[in-house]
């Protein structure tokens, strides 16, 4: 097993270009200006964040007056640390789980994240590694009209969907948020061009230690795919993060709501003239997520652009 | 021999039938949540659908949907935030990109930081950019403060946004070149900052996808500067815009979380975006047979869109 952890595959995705290190030695004046718009954008990236973390800490009063730093040294406030708390309390109580709401929200949204990425994944794998490494009739037609479906945009089918989710009963439960996106042909294409580079070698050689197709999937295929592998689970996680319109169609109770609904229904409620608390809402929900993208960022770029493939 | 040949037949069957199993879960959930909904919501759309198809009405929907005002109304809205939104992000993303192209030091840091809007879940970027907007509370109206203006209504301003620059002029513009409004303007802006990392990313890999000995023959033959960009690098770099247009078209048209939070189509309904439109019949209205009509007639002026793209831009695009 040795041989098989040095077959390397190369990603599909170029990284980006990375010039010689004497290059960087060179300084031209024209560099001042470059760095100039380089930093005017990464401040007006960055201004929101801030705004938004220094809100949820203003207290009702400077909020409404909208003094911008009332903190030492220009002003006498203490940090409202009691936002955060006073933001949980005033979402509600789940008396299902006996927990914050906020808390349940997130759970559901962890819940829900986790399901598909698994989903994806597992239906992905198999199903590429049947187009890209198992000699069937008929596979090179399934898989075109499998591309095909790109070209379906989902809101196409919002109507149907939710009518199908009613007449399923799936209607305010977990299986209406997970099941409709447990596939991706995103998934499949990416994994199958990885699998394709695959030398058939391998398989007999697996075959001679007496693995299945199966186990030589599972213990061999995906982990020597993982820069794929890597990238459809960040993709599929944020998308999955990020969904609003669905959940907000087929949930009606709000413990079944996720953060993005849960957030929405607080603007729509108190939250809109609470702009503290909002604030401090939206940075218990963005900071994590931050965090994380900090910690996988170099391996994000990779990600990103394999998947400009996407159509 | 004839026992070996018969055990490689069973072999060869068995193998098919687990490719097929393997092949049974993803095209099974593409069949019921892709394929069979399309027909399904053709099916909807030629109903007056109360929880069932109580009445079949034909094209009913469809003749309702060409002669609703409103429904042109979202249309037109949903043009002049792409016409608008995708050369601005477009450019904006080609010209960061390119800046980060350049040997500098600390560029992994610009692109990490451009990216981080886009990572953001909209609900949570689009709740902050309420409060960036907020005509008493936010950071915009507080600047212009300090400089004493009074700011205007930002996301709560159906005026048009030519009409506001002119009426700050003194000078009075006709209703007709009133222009967009700037709540339209607002959400506009949100899209620019959300989605220019991806397209700064998007574009670095297409311009480190051009060989380097392409420039050094340019600069050879004396390209410098803006020539060098305008004949070198844009046409090579045509097949990743081409990619990104058509990736910010199908974007905008589908453009629904921060619009639903910030404005809800409003004010005056200078935001109603078709997309908005579509799910207000749907979940305000419970007009399932219009709302599907509607959503496949707003797929059929993308799909032209997207024919008539291709023909146009395609034919410039250089794949060198």
């Amino acid at each position: 097993m040795a041989s098989l952890a040095e077959t390397r595959i190369t990603p599909a995705a170029e990284s980006t270009h990375a010039p010689r290190a004497t290059e960087y030695l060179v300084f031209r004046p024209s560099h001042l200006l470059i760095y100039g718009f380089l930093v005017l954008g990464a401040i007006i990236s960055l201004v929101p964040f801030a705004y938004m973390i220094l809100g949820s800490f203003k207290s009702y009063g400077n909020i409404i007056n909208n003094v911008f730093w009332p903190w030492p040294p220009f002003g006498s406030d203490s940090l409202q640390w009691s936002n955060f708390g006073a933001a949980v309390q005033q979402v509600g109580w789940d008396s299902q789980w006996h927990t914050w709401l906020f808390v349940r929200y997130a759970a559901n949204s962890t819940i829900v994240a986790f399901c598909t990425v698994t989903g994806v994944l597992v239906t992905s794998s198999l199903a590429a590694y049947a187009f890209a490494q198992m000699n069937l009739p008929g596979k090179n037609v399934l898989f075109a009209l499998v591309l095909a479906t790109i070209m379906v945009p989902s809101d196409l089918s919002l109507v149907p969907k939710v009518v199908m989710m009613f007449q399923l009963h799936w209607y305010n439960t977990y299986a209406a948020l997970i099941a409709p996106f447990m596939v991706s042909v995103f998934g499949i294409f990416l994994l199958r061009q990885f699998f394709l580079q695959i030398p058939r070698d391998l398989y007999d050689a697996a075959q001679i230690d007496g693995a299945g197709h199966l186990r030589y999937l599972v213990s061999v295929v995906v982990p020597i795919s993982y820069p794929a592998v890597v990238t459809i689970a960040l993709f599929t996680f944020i998308w999955s993060w990020d969904e609003f319109k669905w959940p907000l169609l087929v949930t009606r109770d709000s413990n079944m709501r996720v953060l993005g609904v849960g957030l929405q229904q607080f603007i729509v409620g108190d939250g809109g003239t609470n702009m503290q608390l909002l604030m401090a809402l939206s940075t218990l929900i963005v900071l994590p997520v931050l965090v994380v993208f900090f910690l996988v960022q170099r391996h994000f770029a990779e990600a990103i652009i394999a998947s400009s493939i996407k159509g | 021999m004839a026992r070996l040949t018969s055990d490689r037949r069973t072999r060869r069957w068995r193998e098919i039938a687990l490719g097929y199993a393997f092949l049974t879960p993803a095209i099974l959930l593409l069949l019921v949540f892709e394929v069979f909904p399309v027909f399904y919501g053709l099916y909807i759309s030629t109903c007056d659908w109360r929880l069932r198809c109580v009445r079949f009405v034909g094209l009913a929907n469809y003749a309702q949907a060409i002669n609703d005002p409103d429904a042109w109304h979202s249309l037109m809205i949903t043009a002049t935030y792409a016409i608008i939104s995708i050369p601005v992000q477009l450019s904006l993303g080609l010209f960061l990109a390119y800046l980060l192209f350049q040997p500098l030091r600390g560029r992994g840091g610009f692109r990490t930081i451009y990216f981080l809007p886009y990572i953001t879940s909209t609900v949570a970027s689009a709740a902050i950019w309420g409060y960036l907007y907020s005509p008493d509370a936010g950071l915009f109206n507080a600047a212009l403060q300090v400089v004493g203006i009074s700011g205007p209504r930002w996301l709560g301003e159906p005026t048009g946004i030519i009409t506001l620059i002119g009426q700050s002029v003194g000078l009075s513009v006709p209703a007709w070149a009133g222009g967009p409004s700037l709540a339209l303007i607002c959400l506009i802006v949100f899209t620019t900052w959300v989605f220019t990392g991806y397209e700064v990313t998007i574009f670095l890999a297409g311009l480190s996808n051009i060989p380097k000995d392409l420039f050094e023959a340019a600069k050879v033959d004396g390209a410098a500067g803006w020539n060098l960009f305008r004949f070198i690098t844009f046409p090579l770099i045509s097949p990743t815009t081409y990619f990104l247009l058509i990736f910010t078209v199908i974007g905008t048209f589908k453009a629904f979380n921060h619009i639903y939070i910030m404005t809800q189509g409003g004010p005056n309904d200078t935001t109603l975006t078709a997309s908005i439109y579509i799910f207000d019949q749907l979940f305000q209205y419970n007009r399932y047979g219009y709302s599907a009509a509607l959503s496949f007639l707003l797929f059929f002026v993308i799909l032209i869109l997207t024919v008539v793209q291709s023909r146009i831009a395609g034919r410039r695009v250089v794949y060198g």
